[in-house]
């Protein structure tokens, strides 16, 4: 098992808004399993990045392959339904109760019959706890219970990527848990994912490479284990200093 | 003549006058639905010239009098050889202007919803008019029931214009009796009546079945 | 083109009844007793369930029986500002419920009477959030000032009509006049439109109804 395939390659990527340059060149790669973790000071360019890579985003410049195939204004569609994306805002369908969230593009998109359709939604909201709250509605549901829906909902269409964009940035202190460890879960079953967080926990526990970025570019990245303890560039040294400061020091292991 | 003697004699042409009157809105708001759907999305979703249009075509209907626009439809059209009956003018006129009406009810209630459902819709792998058709229009037509509701009452009132183009609903028929029987005060009176129990009786209505329904919604446009 | 003055005119007053009628309603509506209370919403639903024309008929044709005779002008005025004054309280009431309470109770502990408190601190903010839903009203009282066609006032349409029963050219005629009206209405939106843009409290941007 020397080389695993490469699933994401982000490539030059560039992107202003008017005079703002929020993404400058920005590459990366993820190989299959690999769970890489972005952190950096707000207004990077870091959900930028994710929200240019399904495309939400257009780019102004840069190439992005999923598995070996460019995505393109053509084939973005079909591509969005390989790639998982989880927002800040949950944003889940407020007119659908939790399985019909999970089941929608399932039915609508790949066309899945609906008993298919079904037991996938209710495997990945098993998946995720929450297959006692199948019937409730989103308004009924707490951020947690949310946020967890709304990973089933990616999930359930088989991705081979997923993209979590500052997950927990929106929930209670309480229920940070609770989404965080599936998707430690998630990491540990082998799910290519790319992470933008401020939960450094998360990123000790289960990233393979941590990014980080300022101003739209790439500091540094590497490990964990070498970034927290010995990161070559200031402005890293400085950032996970603050970052520990505000979330109180982790116990090193 | 006492009043008990004119409220005997009017009041049965006046509900004749008063049904018709009832199903003019009610078609015309219907149809007012569906042409606003149809404006609406157009104006939000299609590309630019069919965007311009649609605003373009908003706009005039709003800001222009509805009595002008019934006067285009049945004295203006004859000139290119269409003409329409009194009711059918009356129809057109009060559907298509209660269509600009709701489109922008409508593309309220879609403001209302926020951005992050349609590209959760898209990150799935949705096509936009697919998302649009399966995500936002159910929650839209939601939100927008105030508002139609709103709709419903106002176009009660303002088919009573319908009698200038000749149309025979309630108003007409007041104006006939009226002037027939030369007692205009009180048989208007009775009109008026008429229509504060009829839109009051719709208002008391609609208020119960939207606090049945729940609605988190908010109160999107008022005429 | 006179027709237009009139259309004008008829707005202006219209409106300008409304208002003198409808500032005292909500007034009396938000701070008054039971009985102002009850009365302001009778006037309110009252007035807003009678279609205009309804309105207008019965002060022109009907009030003479009674002995009080209008002049069409005068008695469109007095049916737009009647039922103007309905929609316009309602917009002042909304808007002075708007200005939270906290700032009034924060007023009256620093002393100030309830007269000085509504004057200097609500009445402002109030104001201020009544433009947009106000501007609204300008163009529903514009529009509705063509039902004086109804009473033989010779505004907007009415001239038309004349001009077209010597030139029989009626479509060209009423588009000219839905012009008029279109002009009127956007004028009128754009300035009120650069009023409120002006006189906007940071940070409150005004939840009107916009085009």
């Amino acid at each position: 098992m020397n080389r695993k395939n490469t699933v994401l390659r982000v490539e030059n990527l560039r992107k202003s808004y008017g005079r703002n340059v929020v993404l400058k060149d920005v590459s990366l790669e993820i190989c299959e399993g690999e769970t890489k973790v972005i952190i950096g000071p707000s207004g990077t360019g870091k959900s930028t990045l994710l929200s240019c890579i399904n495309r939400l985003t257009e780019p102004d410049s840069g190439k992005i392959w999923l598995e070996n195939a460019e995505i393109t204004q053509k084939n973005v569609v079909s591509m969005r339904q390989k790639i998982g994306f989880v927002f800040q805002d949950f944003n889940l369908f407020n007119h659908l109760n939790a399985l019909d969230n999970v089941r929608i593009a399932l039915l609508k998109v790949q066309k899945v019959p609906r008993e298919v359709a079904t037991r996938i939604a209710l495997e990945e909201l098993d998946r995720v706890g929450l297959s006692d709250k199948a019937e409730l509605y989103p308004s009924q549901l707490s951020g947690g219970q949310k946020q967890r829906v709304a990973i089933a909902r990616a999930l359930a269409m088989k991705p081979k990527l997923m993209l979590f964009d500052e997950p927990t940035s929106a929930l209670d202190p309480e229920l940070i848990g609770e989404v965080l460890g599936v998707m430690i879960d998630l990491a540990k079953n082998g799910m290519t994912m790319l992470v933008v967080t401020h939960e450094m926990g998360f990123a000790r526990a289960v990233a393979d490479e941590i990014i980080f970025m300022e101003k739209g570019v790439v500091v540094e990245k590497g490990p964990p284990q070498k970034l927290f303890s010995s990161p070559e560039k200031e402005r890293t040294r400085q950032f996970l200093n603050k970052l520990t400061e505000l979330y109180g020091e982790e116990k090193k292991q | 003549m006492s009043f008990y003697e004119i409220l005997m004699a009017s009041t049965p042409k006046l509900l004749q006058g008063l049904v018709v009157t009832l199903e003019m809105t009610l078609i015309s708001v219907f149809i007012g639905l569906f042409l606003g759907i149809i404006l609406c999305l157009s104006k939000v979703y299609a590309n630019k010239p069919i965007r311009f249009l649609s605003s373009a075509f908003i706009e005039l209907i709003r800001g222009t009098p509805l009595l002008v626009q019934l006067f285009i439809l049945y004295y203006g059209l004859p000139v290119y050889g269409i003409r329409l009956s009194p009711l059918m003018a009356a129809l057109i006129g009060f559907s298509i202007n209660s269509g600009g009406y709701q489109a922008e009810y409508i593309r309220g209630a879609i403001q209302s919803i926020g951005a992050g459902q349609m590209k959760a819709a898209l990150s799935l792998g949705m096509k936009k008019w697919q998302a649009v058709r399966t995500i936002i229009l159910p929650q839209a037509l939601r939100r927008v029931i105030p508002s139609w509701t709103n709709e419903f009452i106002y176009l009660l009132k303002y088919t009573s214009l319908a009698y200038i183009i000749g149309a025979p609903e309630m108003m007409a028929q007041a104006k006939f009796i009226a002037s027939r029987n030369f007692e205009f005060f009180r048989v208007y009176l009775l009109t008026a009546i008429i229509y504060l129990a009829v839109v009051w009786g719709f208002a008391e209505i609609f208020s119960a079945v939207e606090r049945k329904l729940r609605i988190p919604g908010t109160m999107i446009g008022e005429r | 083109m006179k027709g237009t003055l009139v259309t004008i005119e008829l707005t202006a007053l219209g409106l300008s009844l409304g208002l003198v009628i409808a500032l005292p309603l909500a007034f009396g509506q938000v701070y008054g007793g039971r009985v102002a209370r009850i009365f302001c919403s009778l006037y309110e639903r009252v007035f807003r369930s009678i279609p205009l024309i309804v309105l207008l008929f019965l002060i022109f044709y009907g009030f003479p029986e009674i002995g009080i005779r209008f002049a069409p002008l005068t008695a469109c005025v007095l049916g737009l500002g009647l039922r103007s004054a309905a929609y316009q309280s309602q917009i002042f009431r909304g808007a002075i419920l708007s200005v939270g309470r906290g700032q009034t109770l924060a007023a009256l502990s620093l002393g100030m009477k309830r007269l000085e408190v509504f004057v200097h601190i609500v009445l402002p903010q109030a104001l201020r959030f009544s433009l947009a839903p106000w501007a609204n009203e300008f163009t529903i009282v514009l529009k509705d000032s063509s039902l004086a066609y109804a009473l033989g006032v010779v505004e907007l349409l009415r001239q038309g009509s004349y001009i077209i029963a010597t030139t029989y050219e009626p479509m060209a005629i009423f588009l000219t006049c839905a012009a008029i009206y279109l002009l009127l209405t956007l004028s009128a939106n754009k300035i009120l439109h650069f009023l409120e843009k002006r006189l906007q409290i940071p940070g409150f941007e005004t939840r009107g109804i916009s085009h």
